[in-house]
């Protein structure tokens, strides 16, 4: 059982118990006030960093807290202490009431602990006392890079591993706990040929066992793609300017529907009505053959949950369905003024930020088209396989995404490697423009970061392959 | 007026003490050197939307790094929690890691004799006791100014008004004590504008060390309001080659990238387009990149560096030529060099030569486009390549046209830089890089369909 683990870990050691928790929730339940919530952090992470062949860097890093809020409305109070002791919380709920108009008190429910399916083991990945395994780990990592190819020059390879406890206790009768261990490995290279120098990354990881990705076989792939990466780009040309058809690879170009289509529908923007895609349910904002979903639900995933960050399950979202908008993201506060069921997608950075609508994986599901026949539809065109991330302007929907890897196409055959670009769309008609949709779905290895309004969290992203006919590409040739 | 903004003398002492332990653990420890930072920040916001409270935080802060240094091996861990057995720990854990790390001829602190010696007066504190309903208030006609400043509002994202109060401590085994505290008062407000072709969003903001000097609540949200209605109608443009002229809030990332590209973590790395670069032209001969760490009420200046090196005034850039790179002491001793006291970045780093206003700027320009904004990560400064989204305005014969979107504009960074043709004295100051207008000879543009 997930919560009382996570409150054995948390709590306990705080000399807290339900009374105490009882008892933040009513000061925090001001006259007027909706929800009341306590949230409990721990996150340890470790994390080892080589460059130039030897272990330079090695940190460790906690942080523990509790964030305490109470809406009222559309309006929050919050406040937030780093102390778990009980006169420093009952102090931050009483900042955090400040929120509170007059009359009644607000109620609060005898807590449940909330049933959810466990996304992912909560073993502990942090671990110093196989820090010479790792730091080994490290260099044979660097060895094994630069004997791949002559050109390789620098090998900068970061290992990190957080374990994170939380519990989320509230006014509306929700009690639940999570233990969510995050491990990833990042190899980058810089190769040098001549007078040109270019980079070369790969990267992965998730919520399982750090032993996983020190096994051999999985970080020599990712050194072998980073090195290809970097080899590629050697011999890039500049990159074509203007509007033309782009063919995005599997995986992690799927950032495209991150930013063009995800933002755009988190609950938030669509209920203050700011976004391009608000008030649009029903309508057919892509192709038939796009169905979109965020997945929080995928095993040991980077963007996986097993309960939020307010304690509500983790789900599997349909937003576009055969290219008809059904749904948002969801997080308690705007469901409720939205008249909706909170879809798992309440995500906080820490104790200290307010959560709000977050996605977790989203990804595109197949189509029927088999790549090599998407690619040689093409007469002329791009076809970009890897991305730096992007950027959406939600409310006139306009989005970019800087493409690290790319190639043009001509004649149905992909040509020569083209420089970086970024290319740049309109998030509600970007999909409408999708004209073959692969049959290989892929989803990213475990690297991306979302920020919103300040605030990281860990996500996923994927897509099979698509051909958009009509993206305007930033090259300068 | 509560203690921390009262007596932030009191919070220093403590921060110092705990700094003293952390020092004497990791001593005992077997450290032959360590160095400590710490924060402490009293933080208060409020913001409205559509005229409701939407959100009223209060943020206390604090937060703890440790590093130390065994055999030239060095580790690093943090905290937010300065309880005692926590800080300990840490302490403790930086330790164990730098049994495993690997030697590394350029750790440990810089040579005692950088140290900074004479704590300057900087001017960076001055603390006001605003309650939450005196922000509350003051976001409520920021707003309220907004919405009332065009028809075309349709929508709003709210205003917010925010102070924060902050003192921070460094010390190392070198017996160096160094302490800061400013303070900050910020607001901000983003509106939303439609007509037939679609919603528009923008922003305004200020913010500054005293609160008197921030911005009239009403010109704010005036301010707000004219940056949001006037991209109504936005639409792509040409593509092809035009002159490029960068608005103060985007032409500052231009020198952030060129600061990037000369910073020591990206030579030692052979990670920049500008390896090797001291002594050659990299602006225009007009030019000039004066950083002043010292200015009074600065806002980012400080009298020692994240290494406790004594910052001074030193020009990075002098008539277009480089005169030196931008280092921590760490990077320097990879590459060979003497640290600029540049831990923790640049400092008010300020462009000198400017002389057009804006208007004069836009008639330089003839046929071209303005960047308000730029998207996305697409600068590769190991190579010098940009190409990023944009938003803006096209400009005809010196008029601005019609509002642009849904566009790119790529070059490299070199020819960029170098082809800056003239800069506007339109200079803002509230960030740590202060520079006016930049008018670019030529960029690649691309929008609509050929």
């Amino acid at each position: 059982m997930m919560f009382e683990l996570a409150r054995g870990q948390l709590l306990q050691p705080a000399g807290l118990d339900d009374s105490d928790l009882d008892r933040i929730l009513g000061r925090l339940c001001g006259p007027g006030v909706d929800l009341g919530e306590a949230y409990f952090q721990r996150r340890v992470r470790e994390s080892w960093m080589l460059e130039d062949g030897s272990v330079r860097g090695g940190s460790w890093d906690v942080d523990q807290g509790v964030g305490l809020r109470a809406v009222a409305g559309t309006g929050t109070g919050f406040a937030y202490a780093d102390s778990l002791d009980l006169p420093a919380l009952m102090a931050a709920a009483s900042s955090a009431r400040a929120i509170t108009r007059s009359g009644q008190s607000g109620q609060v429910r005898a807590g449940q602990a909330v049933q959810a399916r466990h996304r992912y083991a909560a073993d502990d990945p942090t671990a110093s006392g196989q820090a010479g395994d790792r730091v080994e780990l490290l260099r044979t990592i660097d060895a094994y890079t630069r004997s791949l190819d002559s050109r390789v020059s620098q090998v900068t390879v970061n290992l990190s591993a957080s374990f994170e406890t939380i519990v989320v206790a509230a006014s509306d009768g929700v009690l639940a706990g999570d233990v969510r261990p995050l491990v990833r490995l990042d190899i980058r290279v810089l190769m040098e040929q001549g007078k040109r120098r270019e980079q070369g990354f790969a990267g992965g990881g998730g919520r399982f066992p750090l032993e996983e990705l020190m096994q051999a076989e999985t970080w020599q792939d990712m050194a072998r793609e980073a090195v290809r990466q970097g080899g590629v780009n050697l011999t890039a040309e500049d990159a074509p300017a203007g509007h033309m058809t782009v063919v995005l690879g599997p995986g992690w170009p799927g950032v495209l529907l991150h930013e063009a289509i995800g933002h755009g529908l988190e609950g938030d923007f669509n209920r203050k009505g700011i976004s391009a895609f608000s008030n649009r349910i029903g309508e057919q904002v892509a192709s038939a053959g796009c169905t979109i979903v965020d997945d929080g639900t995928l095993e040991r995933r980077r963007g996986s949950l097993s309960i939020d960050d307010e304690g509500t399950p983790a789900s599997c979202t349909t937003l576009i369905e055969n290219g008809r908008l059904v749904g948002y993201m969801q997080d308690k506060l705007n469901a409720r003024l939205m008249g909706v069921e909170p879809t798992g997608n309440g995500r906080r950075e820490s104790f200290a930020h307010l959560p709000m609508p977050r996605m977790t994986n989203t990804y595109m599901l197949p189509g029927e088209h088999d790549p090599g026949e998407i690619i040689a539809s093409v007469e002329d065109g791009i076809y970009a396989v890897n991305f730096n991330g992007g950027q959406v302007d939600i409310t006139s929907g306009k989005f970019v995404f800087a493409a690290s890897e790319a190639y043009r196409i001509k004649n149905g055959k992909i040509g020569a490697a083209i420089k970086g670009a970024t290319l740049i769309g309109n998030g509600p008609d970007v999909l409408t423009r999708v004209g073959m949709v692969g049959n290989d779905l892929r989803l990213d290895s475990g690297v991306g970061v979302c920020g919103k309004e300040g605030q990281s969290v860990p996500v996923g992203v994927g897509q099979p392959t698509l051909r958009i006919d009509g993206l305007t590409v930033g090259g300068t040739a | 007026m509560s203690d921390f903004l009262q007596t932030p003398e009191r919070e220093i002492a403590q921060l110092e003490q705990l700094a003293r332990r952390v020092l004497e653990r990791a001593r005992s420890g077997g450290a032959e050197q360590a160095e400590v930072s710490l924060s402490s920040s009293l933080a208060r916001e409020a913001a409205v939307r559509l005229g409701e409270v939407d959100v009223l935080e209060e943020a206390r802060d604090r937060g703890i790094r440790v590093t130390v240094f065994r055999n030239q091996c060095s580790a690093s861990a943090s905290t937010g929690d300065l309880r005692l057995d926590t800080v300990d720990e840490c302490v403790d854990r930086a330790l164990a890691i730098a049994r495993h790390t690997q030697p590394d001829p350029a750790a440990g602190l810089a040579d005692p004799e950088l140290m900074a010696d004479q704590p300057v007066e900087l001017d960076l504190w001055h603390p006001v006791d605003l309650g939450m309903s005196d922000l509350l208030a003051r976001a409520r006609t920021i707003e309220q100014a907004g919405r009332d400043a065009d028809e075309r509002i349709s929508n709003s994202e709210g205003a917010s008004v925010s102070t924060e109060a902050a003192v921070s401590v460094y010390a190392n085994s070198h017996g160096f004590f160094g302490s800061s505290r400013g303070t900050s008062y910020s607001q901000s407000c983003v509106l939303i504008a439609a007509d037939e072709a679609g919603m528009q969003r923008d922003y305004d903001w200020d913010t500054q060390r005293r609160f008197d000097d921030l911005a009239d609540p009403v010109t704010t949200g005036a301010g707000a309001a004219s940056r949001t209605v006037r991209r109504l109608g936005a639409r792509r443009v040409p593509t092809g080659k035009v002159p490029v002229l960068f608005a103060p809030e985007v032409a500052r990332g231009l020198i952030g990238h060129l600061v990037g590209a000369v910073s020591g973590s990206s030579l030692y790395r052979r990670a920049s387009y500008l390896l090797d670069a001291v002594g050659q032209q990299v602006l225009p001969s007009w030019v000039s990149l004066i950083e002043r760490p010292r200015l009074l009420v600065g806002a980012s200046s400080g009298w020692f560096d994240a290494d406790g090196v004594a910052t001074r005034e030193s020009a990075l850039v002098a008539d277009g030529e480089l005169l030196r790179y931008v280092l921590s002491n760490y990077s320097a001793r990879r590459l060979g060099l003497q640290t600029t006291a540049n831990a923790g970045g640049v400092r008010n780093l300020c462009l000198v030569g400017a002389s057009h206003a804006f208007e004069q700027l836009l008639a330089e320009m003839g046929t071209g486009l303005i960047v308000t904004e730029v998207m996305g990560q697409g600068v590769n400064l190991v190579t010098g390549d940009y190409s990023r989204g944009a938003a803006g305005f096209w400009v005809e014969n010196g008029e601005i046209v019609f509002p642009a979107e849904e566009i790119t504009i790529a070059g490299h960074l070199r020819d960029m830089l170098a082809g800056v043709v003239a800069a506007g004295t339109d200079v803002d100051t509230r960030r740590n890089i202060q520079t006016g207008s930049l008018l670019i000879e030529r960029m690649t543009v691309a929008g609509q369909q050929d």
